[in-house]
């Protein structure tokens, strides 16, 4: 059966095909391998090639005798072997099956998908600073020394506060670092507490890092207007309470306008402020959190400086420390000293420090990239970005109010957050109302976060979209939400939604059947 | 501003369609003291080359491994990345794509991290993998985590053949769960005795295969001993290369197999971003950390992939997570990926083979030099040597001549003196005769 788009909509005749088998393409009818246009499918790469071929030409090992002390690997890997043209189109082709910032708005609320310069790609490949040791003599790496100071000075000055952390890996890596300081704060003081306070609508890993710093999770609830409830929360307050960690903006997109209030709670009973600066795009330049009393918050140098996300990382989070915790931080961080940059790495150096949290120094790749894009925009054109951030999420709002349901009244910040009201009693879910998003030709915003709204629908556009396009995906939103509302009472289409997409490399996914029977490797077949 | 599309007049438009007057009454929940008048005190904004000249006058500062003999190793490997690794992994499909939680639409990425998680199985020797971690290091600080979780005991015993930087992360993160991370001395004679450290209490046991002296043990009679005080055993391994030469981790009895991954597709980049595997034993599936791809359906029957079992991760469990990691080392563990396809089973072989070859060659003139000796007999392509004065100053001064010699001992237990002297030397495809001419004769100067 065929739908307008002349796809099939009922499973296609060839039969489900396990990992290995020969028939890979379960494909639309009419199509010999599966392929459609320009959308290929391919096979897994251990379903092609043959044993002994390489894309690589390496010389003739040295003739000696090994000194694997009896240990050479016996029997093959498994590994197939392809030469290089081979390669290079299977990945081109899985390539193709990506949605892509680079290809289209992707308006995944608290995840700022924002233009990726290529500048910044250049610059991380220049061989003294992309092609340079950990663990070269510190003579030789003083240009790498003095950039990752240099970067710590620009974000020193934008965030207002007195230290930066430089090693922690991505965000989840950087409130850790924020924790593990708080920790280190408190035991010094002969004073380890127990509780961290944390909103209902935090990301995950906040409690997550909590918890594996041997904390208690103590929730604080919302308002109706989406911010922190600063009774509940001063009723929590106590002497067992070391952290509270807060994001602002908050992942409603709002700011959170007791800010002060709740800096000066917790300060009030010995805790400390954690700030999860993961929105901190949404004010660099406007706002200096150091002005707000936290105490420590990292930064996603892969969100507000534009490093790439890469299907799934790498990233980088900086923390930065108030006075009160900067002793406290980390190993290894660079110092200068007269014109010359050192590494201090050696703990006796650093007495109060809680120790080393990574390999090495940090993610100088994402160093580099985040540095290009501050000198790129300089002072000015960062308290720009913060301003078009917003303006683009206000608009979308604005656009979007009369026709779905904003969750909150008055002004967002860089995300716009709507529930599913819009869609009661029209069979159509948020998750359908999101994968109809795919069928025309949009990635969906994030959905069913945060948890303090039903059905979440949260949008940032990011300042590096143009009106045209925020128009774009304004009319298409509109679109579907006007069909939505149109299946209410049984009427029309509801399965525009619900078998949505129809158009994508794919159509949904069995993730029940993933979880259920895990299949999570290619083997040979018996 | 070039990445700034918004004119002067559609700012004007919008905030008309918000009816707002100015962009400054959207951020009007800003407490008044906190907000920031005008631009802070930072340089204005700049063109490409200015930018572009900046950073050249940086780099310029910097002696790359790449322009001299370098033999720099103790867990970041200098080896030949194939050209078309960092073309493919620039293509915006992959470079510009956010973690794939719209499977439809991200089946490129989902596909390549089923493929990754096979390539780390295959190659450590175990059942599975997951979609990658920051680094080794904090790999190995996630694997006691989860030996812990899974034995419910409270110690873990660390060799004092790990990667210090290993060690560290893992007292760091791992400390705070019953505090319990103990760490063995550096053991340069090789009598270090873990089997005596087992009791009932004991999670796990940890070592580095080869360790970072570059020694290579086997390592089944410990695993048996370790599973006999049901503990987990838990390896390293800092150059993957390796594992094309050595029998797999796996093979030896190991319950999870941690390793830095960079020495395929990454480059050095100063020491990040690298790419942390991990892999274990199907049984313990479920203590997991981190992503993992898994293979399914789609409404017509077709394969594909979701990321899955994700009841473990942060996003959905919070406080009772399995680890808090969410980013990881995607695009890294692309670049890895594409390195192995390329390679393929006979390339990857060859490579380890053409490492050990050589080193054994290079380990064999410079212990010949009067008065240095090598630490270990067996090794694969990295080693350590006994220097007749402070390997620091040494290396310091080599530098000086443009050879990077290696990583001398205090760089890395800058606080035991019987380190002093030790110089870790690493020698890959890429080090040609003319670079170990140049050490030997250098360091024999040296050390006269």
């Amino acid at each position: 059966m065929l739908n307008r788009q002349g796809r099939a909509t009922q499973p296609a005749a060839v039969p489900v095909t396990g990992p290995g088998a020969d028939a890979t393409f379960a494909g639309d009818a009419g199509s010999i391998l599966g392929h459609r246009g320009l959308d290929h499918e391919e096979r897994l790469i251990f379903e092609m090639g043959e044993e002994g071929r390489s894309g690589v030409d390496l010389p003739e090992p040295p003739k000696v005798e090994s000194r694997l002390g009896g240990l050479a690997r016996q029997g093959r890997i498994g590994l197939p072997g392809l030469a290089e043209p081979q390669v290079v189109r299977h990945f081109v082709r899985l390539s193709r099956r990506n949605y892509a910032i680079d290809l289209g708005l992707y308006p995944l609320g608290s995840c700022t998908m924002k233009h990726n310069p290529r500048l910044n790609e250049k610059m991380a490949r220049l061989p003294g600073l992309g092609d340079v040791h950990p663990l070269q003599p510190q003579s030789t790496v003083q240009g790498a020394l003095e950039l990752i100071e240099r970067l710590a000075g620009w974000i020193m000055t934008l965030t207002g506060m007195p230290a930066v952390a430089m090693s922690p890996a991505a965000g989840a890596h950087g409130e850790l670092c924020g924790l593990m300081a708080i920790h280190a704060a408190h035991v010094a003081k002969g004073d380890a507490r127990k509780r961290v306070l944390v909103p209902e609508s935090a990301h995950g890993t906040n409690p997550a890092t909590a918890a594996l710093c041997g904390y208690t999770v103590d929730p604080i609830p919302a308002t109706a207007d989406g911010r922190i409830d600063l009774e509940a929360f001063r009723a929590k307050l106590g002497p067992d309470v070391a952290a509270v960690m807060l994001t602002n903006p908050n992942t409603c997109g709002l700011f959170e306008r007791d800010v002060i209030a709740v800096a000066e709670g917790i300060h009030s009973v010995g805790g400390y402020f954690y700030c999860d600066g993961a929105n901190f795009n949404a004010i660099v330049g406007r706002v200096r959190p150091g002005d707000l009393g936290i105490d420590a918050m990292h930064l996603n140098l892969h969100k507000t400086f534009s490093t790439p996300h890469g299907g799934g990382g790498p990233g980088s989070g900086p923390v930065v420390f108030s006075d009160a915790l900067k002793d406290f931080a980390p190993l290894p961080f660079v110092r200068r000293e007269g014109d010359a940059f050192r590494l201090v790495e050696d703990p006796r150096e650093a007495p109060k420090s809680f120790g080393r949290m990574k390999g090495f120094h940090g993610q100088m790749g994402m160093f580099i990239r985040a540095l290009a894009y501050m000198m790129s925009h300089g002072g000015d054109g960062l308290r720009q970005v913060a301003e078009d951030a917003v303006l683009a999420a206000n608009y979308v709002m604005a656009s979007l109010k009369d026709v779905m349901t904003p969750s909150f009244d008055g002004p967002c910040m860089h995300e716009a957050l709507f529930d599913d009201r819009f869609l009661k009693d029209t069979g159509v879910t948020t998750l359908d109302f999101a994968k109809a998003m795919i069928d025309q030709g949009f990635h969906p915003m994030t959905m069913y976060f945060p948890l303090v709204v039903h059905g979440a629908l949260l949008i940032e556009p990011t300042e590096t979209e143009s009106k045209d396009s925020i128009d774009g995906f304004v009319a298409v939103l509109r679109g579907l939400a006007e069909q939505a509302i149109a299946c209410r009472g049984g009427q029309g289409d509801p399965a525009a939604f619900t078998e949505a997409p129809r158009l994508a490399p794919r159509r949904r996914l069995d993730e029940t059947r993933a979880a259920r029977t895990p299949v999570l490797r290619w083997k040979q077949p018996a | 501003m070039r990445y700034l599309p918004l004119t002067a007049d559609d700012r004007a438009a919008m905030l008309g369609v918000i009816g707002a007057a100015s962009v400054d009454d959207l951020f009007a929940d800003v407490p008044v003291p906190a907000r920031l008048p005008g631009p802070l005190d930072l340089p204005a904004h700049q063109g490409e080359w200015e930018v572009e000249k900046a950073f050249r006058a940086l780099a310029a500062k910097s002696l790359s491994p790449g322009e001299v003999p370098s033999f720099l190793g103790a867990g970041a490997y200098r080896h030949h990345i194939p050209a078309s690794v960092d073309h493919l992994i620039q293509r915006s499909e992959f470079l510009t794509s956010y973690t794939p939680y719209q499977p439809e639409i991200a089946q490129g990425t989902l596909q390549h991290l089923f493929e990754f998680q096979t390539q780390v199985a295959m190659l450590t020797g175990m059942e599975v993998a997951n979609a990658s971690m920051y680094d080794g290091a904090t790999a190995c600080a996630e694997a006691v985590l989860m030996a812990k979780r899974q034995t419910r005991r409270p110690r873990a015993i660390l060799s004092g053949g790990l990667h210090p930087h290993y060690r560290d992360c893992t007292r760091t993160m791992a400390g705070f769960v019953d505090h319990g991370v103990e760490t063995l001395p550096l053991d340069l004679d090789g009598t270090e005795d873990l089997v005596a450290q087992l009791g009932k209490d004991v999670a796990c046991v940890v070592v580095q295969y080869p360790d970072v002296l570059g020694r290579v043990r086997d390592l089944t009679a410990l695993a048996e001993a370790v599973h006999a005080a049901g503990a987990l055993l838990i390896v390293a391994v800092t150059e993957i290369v390796s594992l094309g030469a050595l029998q797999p981790p796996g093979a030896m009895g190991a319950d999870i197999v941690v390793a830095e991954g960079q020495s395929l597709g990454v480059p050095l980049s100063f020491g990040g971003p690298y790419v942390g595997l991990f892999a274990t034993r199907e049984k313990f599936l479920r203590q997991m950390p981190g992503r993992l791809c898994g293979e399914t359906v789609d409404a017509d029957g077709r394969r594909g992939y979701v990321l899955t079992l994700s009841a473990r991760e942060q996003h959905i469990r919070r406080e009772k997570a399995t680890s808090n990691i969410c980013t990881n080392a995607g695009l890294c563990a692309l670049a890895f990926s594409i390195h192995l396809s390329l390679l393929g089973e006979a390339g990857y072989v060859r490579l380890a083979q053409i490492n050990h070859g050589k080193a054994v060659q290079a380990a064999d003139r410079l212990a010949a030099i009067p008065g240095v000796s090598l630490v270990n007999q067996g090794f694969f392509n990295e080693f350590t040597l006994k220097l007749p004065k402070d390997a620091t100053l040494v290396v310091e001064a080599l530098a000086k001549k443009r050879i990077l010699a290696g990583v001398p001992g205090a760089r890395l237990w800058p606080e035991d003196p019987q380190a002093a002297n030790l110089l870790l030397v690493a020698v890959t495809e890429l080090n040609d005769d003319g670079d170990v001419d140049a050490l030997v004769a250098a360091l024999a100067a040296e050390v006269k």
